[in-house]
């Protein structure tokens, strides 16, 4: 079976998702003239950003979030008035996109550390029916210690140990284990509307997911019914650590790269991985294939290459200048936990291609300024990489049918032929 | 000579009626109670009609009884929030309320999804605060069912003073975005908090910046003691059951003079029945449309379960089309239905029990019959003309403030008030044929939030 990673096999076209956060991945973005820096918090900021990424054809967007104000580094409280600040609920963000959107899939991040399973299962599986079938979502762990203070349930030490790290994702692997039999705790024609037994339900077809795990047990069923995808699509981030320099600062420190590649394998439906380079990129590859194989996973595993783009601005300005204008004005050099890209809307196509080469599946691209580099990508780039034959525009269709994944079985389907009573 | 006295305006709101049978899901005019279409109609019916707002109520756990799954009634149901995020995408100027419970959630959580929501839907979100505390329910939850229930209303205020004190805490202006001079903030550490009680112990920075109407507006539904005084002192409208004209008089004057007590003016609170309706050319035809829609809504085996939740007693050997049964209810906490806040709301099983069994004798029912006519009844029965008089008489004479419409179809049940009333209504005066102002607490006539607002006592 074509699992769609690095094989010579009939390939998927390349897939690309757009990340979005605030004004854009650079932290002096909100400061460019085409952005509305006083609507990052309004309905039309997102509409508009949404729109322009569906038309641009881009197979998914995701939305950043987290429990606490942005801060660096993470394990810090912010200081500073000269960044953004705040965001709003990346979920309810994907919902009010989800009608003024028609192709293009909502991946919003969701913590899984403070968060109850049972309210992320059925608020993803909402945003499916709103989206009819558009929904993704990103299980993110929440590490930080003042993240933990607002709930006042945990606290979690400054220092991040790689301890505490397996212990959140293992949490987290555990939640979305619980989340992903919540969806399927309704069978697809669990709603019969008998009129003749005057049953709105066959009860047989809904049932207990009755999860007993060291952080949490759930009873179920889900009060939502099985979403139109079967199983929305799940998304995990898995940094790397880039030898010789180290993201610390940006993400929890680990030792074990491997340790998020394995609740990717274990838990997601696609992996995003943060390559410094072409070689990393192969290396990774390799090791998602690796932990694939040990973990006995069949299921097509999609993987993504994170990448910050910075492309020339709109009046032509070269990306490099562009770069140290932004650097200038922040205060502080552009740094991030994926490779960033510099240069312009040519230079990234090409770099596309050539890491497409590797066998990766596609890309997640974060743009530096919001909507500039959206729109530069729109305009030069998606097309030229369509006219290089490697991908095409994603057809009208749910999230799982533009990344070639067929819709799963629902686990807990009756066995019992039909007519006769369980 | 004096200008004549404004008349009292009518507010208007409409519920889309979920998983209880008043929904009747048999009939071919009834629509899917899960697909986003449904709501989309929904809400853009009661748009048209230029309602206050549209209600969603919340699911924790399916209900059950006799530890099974019930099934005769609509089951499965959207999540709260996210419908009405997305519903802020499909209107313009209707407000937004849902019901999210206290119990099985963190503040600093709700206040980020209501600050969201209203800065989503600019200024319409509304939050119908509710409790719950059953270990039944618990069990779909990590803090489980930890809650004793003398607990409930102290962690249910405690929640909203917490979510209060996060949603206040940017203040107006925090937000500069000054690209020119390179400030974002007004002042570093936005959102600043620390709150320690009995339920709470959390300090840190809320990470949404002030909404349009600064908080979601509040609704409150408890007729107890507790609850009146719980929607007196922080609630902006209180849901309450439908009754006599006189019932709604006491009820709200009794709020009222609560407000009193609470320092608060005495139209700080908007009292609004939820009620069923069923409208037709002629009275007449109305009261037989009325009655057939009861017998819909409790089909024999419905009766024989409802009867159950009354008499809290397996009475599955009864025929529905038989007499009631001859014993008395097992008064207490209910050991046969499960997740059902309807059940706990009959506070005298004995009395009701016997008001059911005169209504039988004097009118020759049985038991199916007895529980369609005696368990809801819809309250607005009439030609349109009847039905536009009865409501301009409870508000003229302060039994409330407006109404909820709960239709018993989805989604196009609504039309046949927002068709035929609603008209009316618009030419008497009493009701709006155009949005003025764009939040809901505009809608509503509420007063501008003062801030900083401290707690209010008694």
């Amino acid at each position: 079976m074509d699992d769609g990673t690095h094989g010579q096999r009939q390939r998927l076209p390349m897939l690309l998702g757009i990340a979005l956060d605030g004004a854009g991945w650079h932290a002096a973005a909100w400061r460019e003239p085409g952005v509305v820096a006083d609507r990052l918090f309004s309905a039309g900021h997102w509409v508009d950003l949404a729109r322009r990424a569906d038309a641009a054809g881009f197979e998914f967007l995701t939305l950043e979030d987290g429990l606490g104000l942005q801060a660096q580094p993470w394990n810090a409280v912010a200081g500073r008035t000269d960044r953004v600040a705040g965001r709003l609920d990346a979920a309810l963000v994907a919902a009010r996109i989800a009608p003024v959107t028609s192709r293009i899939g909502l991946v919003p991040a969701t913590s899984v550390t403070h968060t109850e399973p049972f309210h992320l299962s059925k608020s993803i599986a909402t945003l499916d029916f709103v989206s009819r079938g558009r929904a993704g979502w990103r299980p993110q762990v929440s590490p930080r210690p003042a993240e933990a203070a607002h709930f006042g349930r945990r606290t979690m030490a400054a220092e991040l140990t790689d301890a505490a790290v397996t212990e959140l994702l293992d949490e987290a692997g555990d939640a979305v284990e619980v989340v992903r039999r919540l969806w399927d705790s309704w069978e697809d024609d669990a709603e019969i509307r008998d009129v003749a037994t005057g049953r709105f339900i066959d009860r047989d077809r809904l049932h207990c997911v009755d999860f007993e795990g060291r952080f949490f047990s759930v009873r179920g069923p889900s009060i939502t019914p099985r979403p139109p995808q079967g199983q929305p699509v799940v998304l995990a981030l898995a940094h790397a650590r880039v030898d010789g320099r180290s993201p610390s600062s940006l993400v929890p420190r680990s030792d074990d790269s491997s340790a998020a590649v394995r609740f990717a394998v274990r838990s997601a439906d696609v992996v995003a991985i943060t390559p410094a380079d072409a070689v990393q990129l192969r290396e990774l590859l390799d090791l998602v294939a690796q932990e694939s194989a040990a973990a006995g996973r069949t299921a097509p595993l999609r993987v993504v290459a994170d990448l910050v783009v910075l492309l020339d601005g709109p009046d032509g300005e070269p990306a490099a200048e562009r770069r140290a204008r932004l650097d200038a004005a922040d205060g502080s050099p552009l740094v991030s936990d994926a490779a960033i890209m510099a240069g312009s809307a040519a230079e990234l196509t090409d770099r596309l291609t050539q890491w497409w080469g590797s066998g990766v599946d596609g890309f997640r691209l974060r743009p530096a300024v919001l909507p500039d580099d959206l729109d530069t990508l729109a305009r030069s780039v998606l097309p030229e990489l369509a006219r290089r034959g490697l991908r095409t525009d994603p057809a009208p269709g749910t999230l799982r049918d533009h990344l070639g994944l067929a819709r799963p079985e629902n686990r807990y389907r009756s066995t019992v032929d039909e007519g006769v009573p369980a | 000579m004096t200008q004549p006295r404004p008349r009292k305006q009518v507010h208007l709101a409409a519920h889309f009626p979920g998983v209880n049978n008043t929904t009747v899901w048999s009939d071919p005019a009834s629509g899917s109670q899960i697909e986003f279409d449904s709501f989309v109609r929904f809400a853009q019916d009661a748009e048209a009609a230029r309602f206050d707002f549209l209600f969603l109520a919340e699911g924790l756990r399916l209900r059950e009884q006799h530890g099974r799954i019930y099934d005769l009634d609509v089951v499965g149901r959207p999540d709260t929030f996210t419908v009405l995020a997305a519903l802020a995408g499909v209107t313009e100027r209707i407000g937004l309320t849902g019901t999210i419970n206290s119990t099985f959630n963190e503040p600093y959580e709700v206040a980020r999804q209501f600050a969201s929501l209203d800065h989503l839907s600019d200024g319409r979100s509304a939050w119908n605060v509710v409790t719950s505390w059953d270990a039944f329910t618990g069990e779909n939850f990590r803090r489980g069912g930890y809650l004793g229930q003398d607990q409930r209303y102290e962690r249910a205020r405690l929640f909203l003073d917490a979510v209060t004190t996060l949603v206040d805490s940017w203040p107006e202006h925090a937000v500069v975005a000054d690209q020119a001079a390179g400030r974002f903030l007004a002042e570093a550490d936005p959102g600043r908090f620390t709150i320690s009680d009995s339920q709470f112990d959390i300090a840190g920075h809320f990470d949404v910046p002030r909404s349009p109407q600064g908080r979601p507006v509040i609704f409150q539904a408890g007729d107890s003691d507790a609850g009146r005084d719980f929607a007196a002192a922080s609630a902006d409208a209180i849901f309450t059951r439908h009754g006599t004209l006189e019932a709604g008089q006491a009820f709200t004057a009794d709020i009222r003079a609560r407000l009193t007590r609470f320092g608060r003016p005495r139209d700080a609170v908007k009292v609004l029945p939820a009620t069923t309706f069923a409208i037709a050319d002629t009275d007449a035809e109305a009261h037989e449309l009325a009655a057939g829609i009861r017998l819909q809504q409790v089909s024999p085996a419905t009766a024989i379960m409802l009867a159950e939740q009354l008499w809290n007693r397996d009475l599955s050997d009864l025929d529905p089309e038989g007499p009631l049964p001859d014993v008395d209810p097992i008064v207490g906490e209910s050991t046969v239905a499960q997740g059902r806040a309807s059940v706990r709301m009959v506070t005298d099983q004995l009395e009701t029990a016997q008001r059911w069994r005169a209504a039988a004798a004097e009118h020759g029912w049985n038991l199916r019959r007895t529980v369609a006519e005696m368990g809801n009844r819809q309250h607005l029965i009439g030609s349109p003309a009847t039905v536009a008089d009865l409501i301009e008489r409870y508000v003229d004479s302060d039994a409330c403030d407006g109404f909820i419409l709960v239709p018993h179809l989805v989604p196009g049940g609504l039309q046949a008030f927002t068709e035929t009333v609603v008209p009316l209504l618009q030419e008497r005066g009493v009701h709006r044929t155009e949005y003025e102002g764009t939040t809901l607490r505009e809608h509503l006539g509420l007063a501008p939030l003062q801030r900083p607002a401290g707690r209010r006592t008694a």
